[in-house]
């Protein structure tokens, strides 16, 4: 911290200022603190901490978007009126089931290109390049070429499908009851692994060689590398990976938005969606602010058992 | 990884291969959708020419144009994200540079509250952030999909934590000289933070060029509609074309792609340094 202060006037001192220059100078330097964060925290203040307090506290009345009955404050009815919903309580089910499945298939295939595209061999930049590309390709586009490609009867799955099993396999894909949600959760990791990979690939090369050499040396086989070596030293990027993909699985929304709108029967509904069919195109602001609050109390949970988890790596 | 014998590398090559195939087969299906006639792209849906555009032709360019309105959306995706972008890199940097340069009061608490505030996602105020939209009547405008996102605490965050990281001496050496703070951040440490802002600038576009709920919220004509909320509204048009769909899904996905060719090692950095919070 401490650099050369050779200088005969100090430029920073924590005692009372004795030099003329030093003494406007360190309070220029306040005021362009001050100027400099201002933009930053009323912005902040006015979308982020503002609408974030506002929404536990809508969340405790009968708002509505347009109407010209009175705000009452009504307690926790908003909150019972959600989880006693039906319709709310299959959303939040579809999304623990997706997080289920998505986020260890998730982080597992990413670990696994990750460990591909690290190794020294010609052209492999191109290979994680393509890889990484599905996230250049925005959700509601890979949506979109995904909803058509699912169609039950001239859509590419079925097609492939249907030539690889010689016409025996073939499904409903969206419109299945079974397999919406499974759908959705294909072109999702389709969409997002790429992302994961860039983030492990980091942490791989973050790991010393000397490691391998030594267990090398040590006869180690490529499994014994890979569990000894490999998965302990990326510890914490994997927590990091994995809360992530947890916290994206629980704002699902654009998928669905874009390909099923929660159809079949509700199975594709997502707690995000539920919020905005409620909040908005039911115009119960009130009750779509107790479901922000819900997805926050969850985020924040996610987060911290990440932290917890991190600080014990450290200990 | 083992032994490097020609058979193990044949395997290896085989295994990126396929995998390649599988990331890249849809977007060879959209392209090739795009360019085929319409009545094509269902026809040879589920073939294997629906890789092929049979009689490639523009209609389909012309048709997300005049029935899409893929121009007057793309104007609007446009203002809105490089407004979100410009704007958040001066924004979130001075922020950042000020927690970690400047001393004034308050300054460890703003910090914390920063840090705080990356935990709030976007999903968690929308409800209540379009109740205030609407209260002051600024639904349906660029500027109530611009301001929301200029200012971002994990930006904040990440600029605050590249500027801590240079060298002070340089800085020092601009204040003997006489240099104010503002001269200094404009001559020393704003142009010394390059990756920071491309870092920043990349993730941010990103975000906002594929935003969609946002928009659904606050938008109601295609007059300040971005591209993917556009799209959504496409797809459940009558009559439903999909070489339309796909020629707009393409033309949706060219900026970033151009991006992402040119500035390939400066994504990759960005998405790896969005990963040094943990």
């Amino acid at each position: 911290m401490s650099t050369t202060d050779a200088q005969p006037a100090p430029v920073e001192t924590a005692g009372p200022d004795t030099g003329r220059r030093p003494q406007t100078s360190s309070r220029r330097r306040r005021l362009a603190g001050v100027a400099f964060t201002l933009p930053g925290v009323l912005l902040l203040l006015l979308f982020l901490a503002g609408p974030f307090l506002m929404a536990l506290g809508l969340s405790f009345t009968s708002e509505r978007l347009a109407s010209p009955l009175p705000t009452r404050f009504i307690g926790f009815d908003n909150y019972v009126a959600t989880f006693t919903s039906s319709s709310f309580r299959k959303a939040l089910g579809n999304n623990v089931w997706f997080t289920a499945i998505v986020v260890p298939v998730q982080t597992s295939l990413a670990l696994g290109l990750a460990i591909l595209v690290n190794q020294r061999l010609r052209g492999v930049r191109i290979y994680r390049a393509i890889y990484f590309s599905p996230v250049v390709v925005v959700m509601t586009v890979a949506a979109t070429v995904w909803l058509l490609m699912y169609s039950p009867d001239r859509g590419l799955l079925n097609g492939i499908l249907s030539l690889i099993s010689f016409g025996t396999l073939q499904s409903d894909w969206l419109q299945s009851e079974t397999m919406a949600l499974p759908s959705i959760m294909i072109m999702s990791i389709w969409q997002g692994v790429g992302f994961q990979m860039i983030i492990i690939l980091a942490g791989l090369q973050e790991i010393s060689g000397d490691l391998y050499e030594a267990a090398a040396i040590d006869g180690a086989t490529p499994w014994q590398r890979f569990v000894f070596i490999t998965v302990p030293q990326l510890r914490n990027t994997l927590i990091f990976v994995g809360t992530v993909t947890m916290i994206l699985s629980f704002r699902l929304f654009d998928q669905v938005w874009v390909m099923t709108r929660g159809a079949p029967l509700g199975n594709t509904n997502t707690m995000m969606l539920e919020m905005v069919n409620i909040g908005f195109e039911q115009q119960q602001i009130a009750r779509g602010s107790a479901i922000a609050v819900i997805f926050f109390l969850i985020v924040l949970t996610l987060t911290l058992i990440q932290r917890r988890f991190l600080k014990e790596e450290v200990n | 990884m083992g032994p490097r014998t020609p058979s193990r590398l044949v395997a290896m090559y085989g295994l990126l291969t396929i995998l390649a195939i599988l990331f890249i087969f849809p977007m060879v299906f959209m392209v090739a959708g795009a360019f085929k006639p319409d009545s094509l792209v269902l026809a040879e849906g589920n073939t294997i020419r629906a890789f092929w555009p049979t009689d490639a032709n523009l209609d389909n360019f012309v048709g997300a144009f005049r029935r899409g309105r893929f121009g007057q959306l793309f104007v609007n995706s446009a203002i809105i994200s490089t407004s979100v972008v410009a704007l958040g890199l001066v924004v979130n940097s001075l922020m950042g540079y000020a927690l970690a340069r400047l001393p004034f009061r308050g300054a460890k608490l703003l910090l914390l509250a920063v840090i705080a505030l990356t935990i709030i996602p976007l999903e968690a105020v929308a409800i209540p952030l379009l109740w205030m939209m609407s209260q002051v009547g600024l639904r349906n405008t660029y500027i109530v999909q611009i301001l929301p996102f200029i200012a971002n605490p994990l930006f904040v965050y990440l600029f605050y934590t590249f500027f801590l990281g240079i060298p002070r001496d340089l800085e020092e050496a601009a204040r003997v000289d006489g240099a104010g703070p503002v001269t200094t951040f404009l001559r020393v440490s704003a142009p010394l933070a390059k990756p920071a802002y491309a870092t920043v600038g990349i993730l941010s576009f990103l975000f906002i060029w594929g935003q969609l709920l946002w928009p659904v919220l606050v938008t109601s004509g295609p007059d300040v509609r971005p591209l993917p909320l556009g799209i959504s509204v496409f797809v459940t048009q009558p009559p439903i074309s999909w070489g339309q769909i796909m020629a707009f899904a393409f033309m949706m996905t060219i900026p970033l792609l151009v991006l992402f060719i040119v500035f390939q090692r400066w994504f990759v950095q960005s998405v790896a340094s969005s990963g040094v919070k943990g």
